[in-house]
């Protein structure tokens, strides 16, 4: 076992101790309170008023863009992170800092699109 | 088989379970859900195999990002709750073909191309984000910038489709 496995296993075991402390608060909760429903205790609490219409509903074409941004910006983020370790070493220099920004001029230039075609503007 | 193995081989018995639920679920959000299983099993097999920075771009992007996006795509078209009962359609056997296909494809590809490239599990920080870094930026660049003009054209074909008035 090398030093890459144990250091995950560490992880492991802090997943599986987050998991146990909200599972243990939930349970001893479950364990020790009363359990008496009535109707009025089981409807969805909605600020205090009685819920009107079903918890499912259609949304917006237009909200698919902000996630579709997301993921758009996420593999755009994933590779600054190999580029932020890399572009001050040795043998790398302004080529690697020009390419990156090639690679981000791109993408600003669709963002420059959505933002021209008012996707961004919130409604 | 060490503990590594047996650990492996659950995580892929994992993914491929959770893999088949996705198809055959009758509820549309929990086939969503039991992606994220699928794809959580697949960072920790990318895991095991020491390759952390792909790892975690997996739980970033499939986890978060892709997922979403097919929440989205569920919650803007049909908006079902509860279950679906014409979630089969009638192409599924020529589905399962080509499904059958593209893995005979795969599988043949990387059996063929790397059945002799063996990698050391030992070498610390081999798969974290520096000997990538040195890699794209080194060897692959061209791609690597070949890529943002993918995303560019992903980016504005989103925008045309979802934008009526464009």
């Amino acid at each position: 076992m090398n030093t890459y496995f144990h250091d995950y296993l560490v992880v492991f075991v802090l997943v599986l101790l987050g998991a146990g402390i909200v599972a243990g608060g939930l349970g001893g909760n479950r364990l020790l309170r009363p359990h008496r429903p009535t109707r009025e205790k089981l409807t969805t609490y909605e600020c205090g008023v009685d819920p009107v219409g079903e918890g499912w509903a259609q949304s917006y074409v237009r909200y698919y863009v902000f996630a579709y941004l997301y993921v758009v910006f996420a593999v755009d983020a994933v590779f600054l992170f190999p580029w932020a370790t890399v572009f001050a070493l040795k043998g790398y220099g302004p080529t690697t800092l020009g390419e990156m920004f090639v690679f981000l001029g791109f993408l600003a230039a669709g963002l420059a699109y959505a933002a021209k075609k008012k996707v961004l503007s919130w409604v | 088989m060490t503990t590594l193995d047996v650990v492996f081989v659950l995580l892929g018995v994992v993914a491929v379970g959770a893999a088949v639920l996705v198809v055959t679920t009758r509820q549309l959000v929990h086939a969503a859900l039991w992606l994220v299983v699928s794809f959580g099993a697949l960072a920790g097999g990318y895991l095991m195999l020491t390759a952390e920075f792909v790892a975690w771009v997996q739980v970033l992007i499939y986890v978060g990002a892709v997922v979403v996006l097919l929440l989205f795509g569920i919650m803007l078209t049909r908006a079902p709750i509860g279950r679906s009962a014409d979630l089969d359609s009638g192409n599924r056997w020529a589905a399962l073909a080509v499904a059958l296909a593209t893995a005979g494809v795969l599988v043949t590809v990387l059996v063929r191309g790397f059945r002799t490239a063996y990698a050391p599990l030992d070498v610390a920080g081999q798969g974290a984000a520096k000997p990538l870094g040195e890699s794209v930026f080194r060897i692959w660049v061209l791609p690597f910038e070949v890529l943002s003009v993918l995303l560019l054209a992903a980016l504005v074909g989103a925008i045309v489709l979802s934008r009526r008035e464009i």
